[in-house]
Parts: C-alpha cells; sequence; structure tokens
C-alpha cells in the first residue's frame, strides 16, 4: 500500500466533496437552506458527461453541468423566495427531481468514453518530495482549480462588500434590506452559484475522478454528505475545505483497504473475507454523524452556528416578527 | 415585460375553505403529470401510449389493482410515518433506513429463529410484526436522541443512517445468511408469509392471482391509530403544538426533548412495521433493494396528504400505481422525476393558500 497513491487520490476525491461543499456553504450563508445537492450534483455528472460526450470537447460539458445545476437550483430560489414555500420539502423534492431528470436523460450513456478533462502536473511545485506527487503532480485540472477556489471564496465573504452582503442576509435580511441590499436578488444570485457549484462537483466525478455515468451510483450520498460537511464546518469555508479533503482521502482510503492481503503486518480481514468491507463502508456515514455531534457540542460552547436566518423566508414589510 | 395588467401576490387574512387545500393539490398533480407528459415527448417518447399503458397496468384489471394496492401498502404506512414526525417540524428522511431495519428485526424471528418455528402461524406473524416496530424504533431513536440531546439536525443523520442500514443488511445477506452464495436469505416457512388472497383461491376461484396481503389492513390500522392520535389524545395535540409553536409549548411546560424521542421513535416503528408488512406479504425473505425508495415516497405521499392519514391512504395509492407502472415504463427514472414534480408542484400551490392572487389593470394604477 503505498501511502502517496491513496493521499493523491484522497484530494482528487475531496475535490468534489470541496466543490458541493462550498456550493452549498455559499447559499446557506444567504439564507437558503437547499437540500438537492444530490439532485443537483446528479444532473452535473449526466450533463457534463453528456455533453461532453456530443461536443467533444469536456470543458463545455463542465459549463453546461453547472448552468444545468444551476437552473434546478433557481427552480428552488423561486419556490422558496418567492413563494415562500417550505425549504426543506422543496429541497427535497429538488433532490427527487434532479435525479429522475439525470436517469431520464443518461439513459444509454452507461459505458461510453467521452474525452475527459485533462491531467497536469504543476512545473516545479511537483518536485517537492511526497507534497509533490500528493498534492501538484498528475491531478486532473480541476483538483487545482479547488486550490484557487478556497482563497477565493474566503476572501471574497470576508473581505469583500458583497460577501459582507451575502453574510448580512443570512443573519439579518431586515437589516440588511433597510440598508439597499436587494434580499431577494442576492438570494436568487447565491442560490444559484450555489447549485452551479454542485454541478461543477457533478462533472467533477464524471468526467475527471471517476470517469463514467453509472445512475443514481454515480454521486452515491455525497450530495448529502457535503449538506453534513457544510454543518461540521459551522459554515466556515476554510474549515469546510478541510472537511471535505478528510472525507474525500476517507472514502478513498476506504476502497484502498480492501486490496492487499497484509495489512501493517497483519493478516488482512478483508483480504478473507470481502463481507467485512460492509462495515467499513458505514465509516464515511457513520463519521459525518460523529462530526456532527461534535461540531453541535463546540457550536453550544461557542454560541455560534447556523445564519440566523436561515431556512426562514423574507418577507418584505414583516420584519420583526 | 409590459402586461397590461400587474399579478398581485395579497395575504389572506381570512380562513381558506376546507376544500381549496384538496383542490390545489389536485391542480398541482395534474400540472405535474402535464410538465411529465411534456418532458417524455422531448426525449422522443409517446406520452398517449404511455398514459395509456399506465392505466392499464395499474387500474386497468382486478390482478393490476391488487399490484398497486400491494405497492401502496408500504407506502401507507412510511408515509404515516413521516406525516407523524413532520407534525412536530422533525425532519425525518430516514424511513427508508427504519424500513430496511424494520425488515431485517421481523427477518430475525424466522432466521435466528427466535420463535420455534412450529409455533402457531399467529405467534409467528406476531412475534415479526412486534420486532419489525422494535427495530424501526430503534432506528428512529438514534437520530431522535442525537437531536434532543446534542441538537444534532436530524435531516443529517436520518440520511446517513439509511445508508448504513442498507450496508447492515446487506452484510447479512451477503454473509451469514446468504442463500447458496446468492444474495438473498432462504425462502422464510410458509408460517411467516402474511395471508394472501392468493392462498385462498381454492375456495375462491375469483381471488386466484390476486397477491394482495393482509398488510394492508395493518396500514388501514395504523392509519386509524396515527388519527385518533392526533384528534383524540393528549400526546397528539402536544405533537401538533410543539410543531406549531415550540416557544409556546415550552413556556406550556411540555417537555420538547422527551417527545422529539418518542415521535422520531414511533415514527421509526411505523416505517419497520412497513419493512415487516414488505418481506412477510411479498418478498418472503431478506434480500437486496427490498425497496424502490418507498422511505423517499413516503416523504411525499405524507406532504401531498396534507399529513393527514386517511388522505395518507389515497395518495400512496396513486403513488403506488406509479410504482407499479414505473417498473416497466422506459426510461427508467420517469417514475422518479414524476415523483419530484408532482412535489414541487405541490408545494408552489401552497401558495394560493397563503395568499390571494389579484390582477390589478395597469392604467387604473397609473391614472
Amino acid at each position: 500500500m503505498n501511502f502517496e497513491i491513496i493521499l493523491h487520490a484522497g484530494i482528487a476525491t475531496g475535490t468534489i466533496l470541496l466543490f458541493a461543499t462550498i456550493g452549498e456553504l455559499i447559499t446557506e450563508r444567504s439564507g437558503i437552506l437547499n437540500l438537492g445537492v444530490e439532485g443537483m450534483m446528479l444532473v452535473g455528472a449526466m450533463t457534463g458527461f453528456s455533453v461532453s460526450l456530443s461536443s467533444g470537447n469536456p470543458w463545455l460539458g463542465v459549463i453546461m453541468a453547472m448552468l444545468a445545476a444551476g437552473l434546478l437550483g433557481l427552480a428552488h430560489g423561486v419556490v422558496t423566495i418567492h413563494l415562500q414555500s417550505d425549504q426543506v420539502v422543496s429541497g427535497l423534492a429538488l433532490t427527487f427531481l434532479g435525479t429522475g431528470l439525470a436517469l431520464v436523460f443518461g439513459e444509454g450513456l452507461t459505458g461510453k468514453n467521452p474525452p475527459l478533462i485533462p491531467a497536469w502536473s504543476v512545473p516545479g511545485l511537483a518536485k517537492i518530495p511526497f507534497i509533490g506527487p500528493v498534492f501538484f503532480a498528475q491531478h486532473n485540472v480541476l483538483v487545482y482549480v479547488g486550490y484557487l477556489f478556497i482563497p477565493l471564496v474566503w476572501f471574497f465573504l470576508y473581505k469583500t462588500r458583497p460577501g459582507m452582503h451575502l453574510r448580512a442576509i443570512g443573519e439579518k435580511p431586515e437589516a440588511a434590506d433597510t440598508l439597499g441590499v436587494n434580499v431577494y436578488r442576492l438570494r436568487y444570485i447565491n442560490t444559484f452559484v450555489g447549485a452551479c457549484l454542485a454541478g461543477l462537483a457533478g462533472a467533477t466525478i464524471s468526467l475527471a475522478v471517476s470517469p463514467g455515468w453509472y445512475s443514481s451510483q454515480t454521486t452515491s450520498g455525497q450530495g448529502w454528505i457535503a449538506i453534513g460537511l457544510v454543518i461540521f464546518a459551522q459554515w466556515d469555508p476554510l474549515r469546510a475545505a478541510l472537511g471535505s479533503y478528510l472525507f474525500g482521502a476517507l472514502r478513498r482510503g476506504i476502497l484502498d483497504l480492501q486490496g492487499p492481503a497484509v495489512l501493517l503486518g497483519f493478516t488482512n480481514p478483508l483480504y478473507i473475507n470481502s463481507n467485512w468491507g460492509f462495515f467499513l463502508k458505514m465509516a464515511p456515514y457513520l463519521l459525518v454523524i460523529l462530526a456532527l455531534v461534535i461540531g453541535s457540542r463546540a457550536a453550544i460552547k461557542k454560541h455560534i452556528g447556523a445564519p440566523a436566518a436561515l431556512g426562514v423566508p423574507y418577507v418584505r414589510g414583516e420584519r420583526g416578527l | 415585460m409590459n402586461l397590461p395588467f400587474e399579478i398581485r401576490l395579497e395575504k389572506r387574512t381570512e380562513d381558506v375553505p376546507r376544500w381549496m387545500p384538496a383542490l390545489t393539490a389536485l391542480g398541482g398533480v395534474i400540472v405535474a403529470f402535464l410538465i411529465s407528459a411534456i418532458i417524455l415527448k422531448i426525449t422522443g417518447g409517446d406520452p398517449l401510449r404511455v398514459g395509456k399503458f399506465f392505466w392499464q397496468a395499474t387500474f386497468g384489471s382486478w390482478p393490476t389493482f391488487s399490484d398497486t394496492i400491494v405497492k401502496a401498502t408500504p407506502l401507507i404506512l412510511v408515509g404515516l410515518a413521516c406525516s407523524v414526525a413532520f407534525k412536530m417540524k422533525l425532519w425525518n428522511i430516514g424511513a427508508e433506513g427504519q424500513f430496511y431495519i424494520g425488515a431485517f428485526f421481523a427477518s430475525l424471528v424466522v432466521l435466528v429463529p427466535i420463535v420455534p418455528m412450529d409455533s402457531p402461524r399467529w405467534v409467528i406473524l406476531g412475534s415479526m410484526i412486534v420486532m419489525g416496530i422494535i427495530g424501526g424504533a430503534l432506528w428512529g431513536f438514534i437520530p431522535g436522541y442525537l437531536k434532543a440531546k446534542f441538537n444534532v439536525n436530524e435531516i443529517i443523520t436520518t440520511l446517513m443512517l439509511n445508508y448504513v442500514a442498507i450496508l447492515w443488511n446487506n452484510f447479512w445477506i451477503f454473509d451469514k445468511w446468504s442463500d447458496a452464495g446468492f444474495q438473498m436469505t432462504p425462502m422464510f416457512d410458509k408460517k411467516a408469509w402474511l395471508p394472501r388472497l392468493a392462498d385462498y383461491a381454492r375456495q375462491y376461484r375469483a381471488f386466484s392471482g390476486i397477491t394482495l396481503h393482509m398488510g394492508v389492513v395493518i396500514g388501514f390500522a395504523a392509519a386509524i391509530l396515527v388519527w385518533s392520535i392526533f384528534q383524540r389524545s393528549r400526546w397528539g395535540y402536544e405533537i401538533k403544538l410543539i410543531g406549531d409553536n415550540p416557544d409556546a409549548a415550552r413556556y406550556a411546560g411540555l417537555n420538547i426533548t422527551r417527545n422529539i424521542v418518542l415521535v422520531m421513535m414511533f415514527s421509526g416503528a411505523l416505517a419497520g412495521l412497513a419493512g415487516m408488512s414488505e418481506i412477510s406479504g411479498v418478498v418472503h425473505r431478506l434480500q437486496e433493494r427490498i425497496s424502490p425508495g418507498y422511505g423517499f415516497t413516503g416523504i411525499i405521499v405524507a406532504w401531498l396528504a396534507k399529513l393527514n392519514p386517511f388522505a395518507v391512504i389515497f395518495v400512496s395509492i396513486l403513488f403506488g400505481a406509479l410504482i407499479v407502472a414505473g417498473r416497466e415504463i422506459q426510461p427508467s427514472g420517469l417514475a422518479q422525476l414524476i415523483q419530484g414534480i408532482i412535489l414541487f408542484m405541490v408545494i408552489s400551490s401552497d401558495v394560493l393558500l397563503r395568499y390571494r392572487i389579484r390582477l390589478i389593470r395597469r392604467k387604473a394604477l397609473t391614472a
């Protein structure tokens, strides 16, 4: 078992969670809870795959994946922002809708081989021992996009005026409104952006990390893990990034544990009876729960937590309720 | 856009008429079917033919109608499970997992076996029902306890536990109880089967091939139980109060944390019962994919029924039909797509219950 190879793959897998988690984080920071990440990711994965197949250009696939998921996000926006429906139920509806759309339009895509996102090594950095091979060598380009993306989001959220507005409408929309911030428009924009990122996460799966279209198995619950990670990260983009890579490495590591006959000098029980692997596969899901328990306790202690207006529709002229 | 009139939403101050929620829900379903037909057309299908097939495969004859009811049976129980939790604004998205664990626990009765297999049929079936309830309640207890004790978001925990439950089930059917290497347990003894109408075909010829089983009776009984809890009991009133106004409930001295755990367990128990009914009434063994997503469809059922236990029965039949037809309709995701659109349309149409739509002429505005 080569540790470098496992971590390398873990970073790639983590990039999927990174995009989805940061996307959901942005949406939630604006006060909109979108539980449809899984559905949007599936639509993204299917659209990216399909467009790359028909156009021969994986990047066009990525862009269309983001747009398709973004449109779904806008549907959630209309229902929750203007029609003020329950955000939980609307998000669930989006999950069904996205999954259904992806399965219907993805019919017959399994087994096809579209052009994929190319791999690339960062000149110079890739030569650093250990760090180079893990982080900077032979990754698909989207992984590097992910690296650049983290500080950008952090800077945007905490150091720019639009970022401050975004946080404000998630905490106290009526106050932001009195200062001339267009709450509705900003919430639409951020729901759209978050959804686009979920689509990007989907395309990252189908066009780069584990290429292919395996109907609903393509995402296998990663959208839901992303939503859990947002809570675990306490709505902080840096913690979200860290969590994403950790979980990515974990998901990957679990696959790799099942291979070798000898593990750390002991006979690998998984090699003798692969059915024990079912318990191992539970680990990511159980760890999300554990992370939430730890996160919730920390939140109570430090008096931090969800954006105050998360999940609450904003109605002009009904402030103070 | 320069329309000659302006569309304005005005908040309703009066209560909506009683027929209105049912009407908007129905309207939502109809619009959803129209949209699905358009999507089908885009993907190159023939909506009319599919629609005709849909009708024949679901309500067309007695045997197919019986299939529809058989598929509706777990939906009734799971829909009730979701209704109970949603009444308290507890988002139990884990009915799928509770269904699997309920099925697993019920199977233990036969596979361990917990009661000797030569006991009377009612003892075996009775213990399976009890075990199914215990299993589901246990799987509901975990997220309920975490929510009550640590304020952990129950949406995520219930969802994660779905995956855990399915993997747990898989271990046992792939490993310990695998039937000659197949991914299923051996067939249960006939005594562990819920009675079916087809079993009485010898006495009544009309019943031959009718797969309808006793589970539907369990479903109806559960609906009556849930209805009476909410309409007639103090506990039901507490749940509704906590759901509508947690602050008021807290001031009134209601124990919210205890009710969170209890309601999650009750909800889980109903879902577990659905799992029991499915393996004992239909599958007759524990295997992979005993549920085509009943737990998730139950969420839509509960919402569409406006959390009314009797409406759950009718909505379940509609969705049971969708599942029956969906098995054979291509492309395979169509049933799921229609479900999603229905839910979307129904929650959107709810706006009509809170607002009235006014068309105001622009001329009048500018003048």
